[in-house]
C-alpha cells in the first residue's frame, strides 16, 4: 500500500515538480529566526482566520438572499430553520470581529519589533493594504443582514463620499445605485463581499507572504539572522519552519480556537459588540436610530470622523482626516528614523510614545462605541460642549502626532546596542 | 441634501437628553425553565399574537419546551395555522399602521433587539394616562403606541413622577386606580415568564448552543494536549 | 545595420498594441463601472416630482409623494409666518444648524419662498407621519398652540417651520427636501435649482 502512494506521489512528482519546490522554498526550508514569540502567532491565526471566513461564508451564501425584502427574513431563516445554520452563522460574526482582533495584534507586533522597517518595506505596505481591504469586506459585508445598523451605518459611511468637493455626490449615487442605500446597493455589496474582495485579499496576502520570504522573517530582536550564517548557509540563527512552526503554529492555533469558541458558543454577541443589539431590528429608511455606531473595529477611526468640527461649512475635513488616518500607516516605514528596529533595544521616547498610542487607540474605540454625550457636558466655561468629544479631539491630535512626530522622537532617541546573535 | 445623512453624526447630541431615566430591573429568566416558558408561551398567543407576529419563529419549534405536536395545535394555536408554520398574525402591517399610527413590531427578535430586562420592566410600567391617544402611557417607553395589553391582569395604575432634587434621578410615584385579575407577585411571575418565552424564540437555538459549546471546548482541550506535547518533542533540538 | 533597424520597428510596434491593448482593457472596464449607475427602475422610483401649487389656498396644505415618503407643502400666511417667528425661543434648532436642509433653506422660514413650505412628512423620532393641527387646535394642543404639526406616535411637535419644540423626543428638525420652482405655480421636489 505504502509503496503503492509512493509510486502514485513519484509520478506526480515528475510531471509537476514544482510542487514539491515550493514547499521546500516556503515551508521545509524557508528558515524563520528561532527566537519567535507569543507576538509570532497572529499572522497564521489571520491564515487561519481567512480559512474560516471564506469557507462559513461559503456555506451562507447557499442560504442567504441578497434582496432587500428577504435579506434579514433569510437571516433569521438561517439562524432557526436551517440545520446547524445558526453556527455557521456564529462562525462567520464572530470569526469576522476575532479576525480584526487577529490583525490589530499582529500588526502591533510589527510596530514592536520594527518589522516595517528597511529591508521588510514592501511587506509592510502589502500588509496595510491587505488590512484597508479586510476594512472593506467587513463593512460591505456587515450590510448584508439587512438590520437598522447594517443600513444606517451604510447610509452613515457611503454619504462620507458624498463631502468629497465637487464629484461627491454623483460617486455616492453611484456606489449607491440608488437615491438611498436599497436593494441596488444591497446586491452589489453582496456581491462584492463574497466574491470580488476575497479574489482581492487572496492576492495580496499571496504578495505578502512572498515579500516577506524573499527578504525574511523579522524577530523580537530585530537582528538579520541572515547576516550569521553556518557553513550549510543557513543562517545560525534559524530553523525551518517546516516542521517547528507548524507544530508550534498548531499548539498555538488550538489554543487560539479555545478562545474563538468560547466566545462563539457562549457570548456571540460580546454584549453588543460582535453583533449589535439594534441590528436585530430590521432595516427601515424611514426610521433613524438614535445612535449608529460601527462595529468596535472600526470605532477608533470613526471617533476621529467624529472629533472633526465642521470646517468652512464642509464636512470634507473630517472625512479627509477620516482618511490619513489609515493611509499614514503606509508611511511608517519611513517615519521611523531609529537605527534600531525591536522596542527592546530603543530608547524611552519610543516606549512612551508607542504606550501613548496604545491608550489613545483604545480610547478613540471606546469613545466611537459610545454617543458623544456619554460624559456629560463641561460648564458654562467650555461653553458647554460635550466631554467626550472635547476628550476625542485631544486624542485624535495624539493618534496624529504619534505619526507626524514620529522622524523627530525616533532620531533623537537613546538607543541600546544590538546584540550580535538572537536572544531566547 | 449631502450633509443630510452626516447630520446624523452628530444627532446623538439632541437625543439623549430626552431619554426616559426610567431605571430598568433586572429579569430573573432561565430559558431552561420550561414550565415558565410554556407558561410564557401560553401568554403569548392569547395576549400578544392578536397584533404582533412572530414570523420567523415555527408553532413545531415549540416541541423545544417539552409539548408534543398535538399538544401544540390544542393549547397554542388558535388560527387556521398548521402546526408547521410560523405565527403569523391576521393583521396585516397597514391595518395596524392605521389603527396604531406604526405598525406592530414583529416580535421573533425583540428578546435580541431589547433585551430581557428592558422587556420586564417595559410590561410592568404600564399607566393611565388621559392625554394619549389610547389613555395609557409607560415610563419605560414614554408616549408608546401601544395599549396595556395585559391590563386586565395587572389592572389599572397611575403614576406621579417627581423630578429629582439636585439633577437626581425622578422619583416614580405609583398609584393603584383598579385591581386586575392577579396580584403583583402573580403578575411579576405572567410577565417573567412571557419575557423568558420572547428571549427564548429570538434565539431557539441558544441552549443547544451552550450544551455543544461545552463538548467542543473539551474537545479542543484533549486536542491541545496532543498539540502541545507534539511541539514540545520537536522542539527538544532547538537550542 | 539594417538588422538592428528591423528590431527597433518591431519592439515600436510591440510598445504600441501593448499600449492599444492596455486602452482597450481599460475600455472593457467602462460598462462594468456604468452598470452602477442608478437602473431605469432606480430612476423611475426616486426622481424628482413635479406638484402643481397655484391653486393651494392661504394656510392648506398639500401631500405629494416622493421616494416613498410624503412631502408636504404648505402656504404660510402671513399670521402663521408671524408664530414661527414667536416660536423662536421654544424650539431646540432655532437657526437650523443641523443640516437638515439644503442650504437655501437655511433661514427663518426655512423656504425658498417665505410663503411656501417644503418638509418631509416623516418624524425624525421613529419615522411616524406627523399630522397638522392648526392654530384652532387649542383645546387639544394647550391654549399657546400657534400652529404646527404633531406626531401621534410619540408627541413630538414641530413649529409651522418644522422645527421642533424642546422637550419631544425627535431629535432634530424635519427635514426640508431639495427642491425648486419650475413656474411660480409649480415646484420641482427632489432636485436642486441646476447651477445653484
Amino acid at each position: 500500500m505504502a509503496s503503492r502512494l509512493m509510486a502514485l506521489w513519484d509520478w506526480f512528482d515528475s510531471r509537476m515538480p514544482s510542487v514539491a519546490e515550493e514547499f521546500r522554498k516556503h515551508m521545509a526550508e524557508y528558515y524563520a529566526p528561532k527566537n519567535f514569540n507569543f507576538w509570532y502567532f497572529f499572522g497564521a491565526f489571520s491564515i487561519l482566520l481567512l480559512g474560516i471566513q471564506i469557507v462559513s461564508g461559503i456555506f451562507l451564501t447557499m442560504h442567504y438572499k441578497p434582496d432587500a425584502n428577504l435579506a434579514f427574513g433569510s437571516v433569521e431563516y438561517i439562524m432557526r430553520d436551517v440545520p446547524g445554520g445558526w453556527l455557521i452563522r456564529y462562525i462567520h460574526s464572530t470569526g469576522a470581529s476575532a479576525f480584526f482582533a487577529v490583525v490589530y495584534l499582529h500588526m502591533f507586533r510589527g510596530l514592536l519589533y520594527g518589522s516595517y522597517k528597511q529591508p521588510r518595506e514592501l511587506v509592510w505596505i502589502f500588509g496595510v493594504l491587505l488590512y484597508l481591504t479586510l476594512m472593506a469586506e467587513a463593512f460591505l459585508g456587515y450590510l448584508l443582514p439587512w438590520g437598522q445598523m447594517s443600513y444606517w451605518g451604510a447610509q452613515v459611511i457611503v454619504n462620507l463620499f458624498a463631502v468629497i468637493p465637487f464629484i461627491g455626490p454623483d460617486l455616492a449615487l453611484w456606489i449607491r445605485g440608488d437615491y438611498v442605500v436599497g436593494d441596488a446597493t444591497l446586491n452589489r455589496f453582496f456581491a462584492l463581499h463574497v466574491i470580488a474582495v476575497p479574489l482581492v485579499l487572496l492576492g495580496l496576502v499571496a504578495a505578502h507572504i512572498l515579500a516577506l520570504h524573499d527578504v525574511g522573517s523579522n524577530n523580537p530582536d530585530g537582528i538579520e539572522i541572515k547576516k550569521k550564517k553556518g557553513p550549510d548557509g543557513h543562517p545560525l540563527d534559524g530553523i525551518p519552519f517546516h516542521p517547528y512552526y507548524t507544530v508550534k503554529d498548531i499548539a498555538g492555533a488550538v489554543l487560539f480556537m479555545m478562545v474563538l469558541c468560547a466566545v462563539l458558543f457562549f457570548v456571540p454577541e460580546m454584549g453588543g459588540y460582535f453583533l449589535e443589539y439594534n441590528n436585530f431590528v430590521p432595516a427601515d429608511p424611514l426610521k433613524t436610530p438614535a445612535h449608529i455606531a460601527p462595529l468596535w473595529y472600526f470605532t477608533p477611526f470613526y471617533s476621529i470622523l467624529r472629533a472633526v468640527p465642521p470646517l468652512f461649512n464642509s464636512q470634507f475635513p473630517g472625512v479627509a482626516l477620516f482618511g490619513l488616518s489609515t493611509m499614514i500607516l503606509f508611511l511608517l516605514p519611513w517615519l521611523d528614523r531609529s537605527p534600531v528596529k525591536s522596542i527592546r533595544y530603543r530608547g524611552v521616547l519610543f516606549k512612551s510614545a508607542v504606550a501613548i498610542f496604545v491608550i489613545t487607540f483604545l480610547v478613540l474605540g471606546y469613545l466611537g462605541t459610545e454617543p458623544v454625550t456619554v460624559w456629560g457636558q463641561f460648564g458654562s466655561w467650555l461653553g458647554y460642549a460635550d466631554v467626550a468629544t472635547v476628550v476625542a479631539r485631544i486624542f485624535t491630535l495624539l493618534y496624529f502626532a504619534f505619526f507626524f512626530l514620529m522622524p523627530w522622537y525616533t532620531a533623537i532617541d537613546k538607543c541600546k546596542p544590538e546584540p550580535d546573535r538572537v536572544t531566547m | 441634501m449631502k450633509n443630510l445623512f452626516l447630520a446624523l453624526l452628530f444627532v446623538p447630541t439632541f437625543a439623549t437628553a430626552s431619554e426616559a431615566g426610567y431605571r430598568l430591573d433586572r429579569a430573573p429568566i432561565d430559558t431552561r425553565d420550561l414550565l415558565s416558558l410554556q407558561a410564557g408561551a401560553r401568554t403569548f398567543v392569547n395576549y400578544c399574537l392578536n397584533c404582533h407576529s412572530a414570523q420567523y419563529m415555527r408553532y413545531n419549534r415549540l416541541t423545544d419546551l417539552g409539548l408534543t405536536e398535538s399538544q401544540i395545535r390544542d393549547n397554542l394555536i388558535f388560527t387556521d395555522a398548521k402546526v408547521g408554520d410560523t405565527m403569523k398574525v391576521a393583521l396585516n402591517a397597514k391595518d395596524g399602521k392605521a389603527m396604531f399610527g406604526a405598525a406592530p413590531p414583529d416580535l421573533s427578535v425583540i428578546g435580541r433587539s431589547r433585551g430581557a430586562d428592558w422587556l420586564y420592566s417595559y410590561l410592568r410600567a404600564f399607566y393611565r394616562d388621559e392625554k394619549s391617544p389610547t389613555g395609557w402611557n409607560n415610563a419605560v417607553f414614554p408616549q408608546v403606541a401601544m395599549a396595556h395589553a395585559l391590563w386586565s391582569l395587572q389592572g389599572e395604575r397611575g403614576l406621579v413622577v417627581v423630578a429629582g432634587k439636585n439633577h437626581g434621578p425622578a422619583e416614580y410615584q405609583w398609584s393603584r386606580i383598579s385591581a386586575g385579575t392577579q396580584n403583583t407577585v402573580q403578575y411579576d411571575t405572567t410577565v417573567r415568564d412571557l419575557v423568558n418565552f420572547l428571549v427564548y424564540i429570538g434565539e431557539p437555538a441558544a441552549n443547544d448552543r451552550k450544551r455543544i459549546g461545552i463538548v467542543v471546548l473539551f474537545a479542543l482541550l484533549i486536542l491541545f494536549v496532543f498539540a502541545y506535547l507534539l511541539k514540545k518533542e520537536y522542539w527538544k533540538d532547538v537550542k | 545595420m539594417s538588422k538592428k533597424k528591423i528590431d527597433n520597428t518591431r519592439r515600436n510596434l510591440i510598445v504600441a498594441t501593448t499600449a492599444v491593448a492596455g486602452a482597450a482593457g481599460a475600455g472593457v472596464a467602462i460598462p462594468f463601472a456604468w452598470s452602477w449607475w442608478p437602473s431605469e427602475r432606480a430612476k423611475a422610483a426616486g426622481g424628482p416630482v413635479e406638484a402643481d401649487i397655484s391653486n393651494l389656498a392661504p394656510g392648506e396644505l398639500a401631500v405629494v409623494e416622493w421616494r416613498g415618503k410624503p412631502v408636504w407643502i404648505m402656504r404660510r400666511t402671513k399670521e402663521m409666518l408671524e408664530a414661527v417667528r414667536k416660536a423662536d425661543d421654544k424650539v431646540t434648532d432655532p437657526k437650523s444648524d443641523v443640516p437638515l436642509q439644503p442650504e437655501y433653506a437655511k433661514n427663518e422660514n426655512r423656504s425658498i419662498k417665505p410663503e411656501f413650505l417644503v418638509l418631509v412628512g416623516i418624524c425624525t423620532h421613529l419615522g411616524c407621519s406627523p399630522q397638522s393641527k392648526p392654530a384652532e387646535a387649542k383645546g387639544e394642543m394647550g391654549s399657546d398652540w400657534a400652529g404646527g404639526f404633531l406626531c401621534a406616535c410619540h408627541g413630538s411637535k414641530f413649529d409651522l417651520a418644522g422645527r421642533v419644540y424642546k422637550g419631544a423626543p425627535a431629535p432634530v428638525n424635519l427635514e426640508v427636501p431639495p427642491h425648486t420652482y419650475l413656474s411660480d405655480g409649480t415646484i420641482l421636489i427632489g432636485e436642486d435649482k441646476k447651477g445653484a
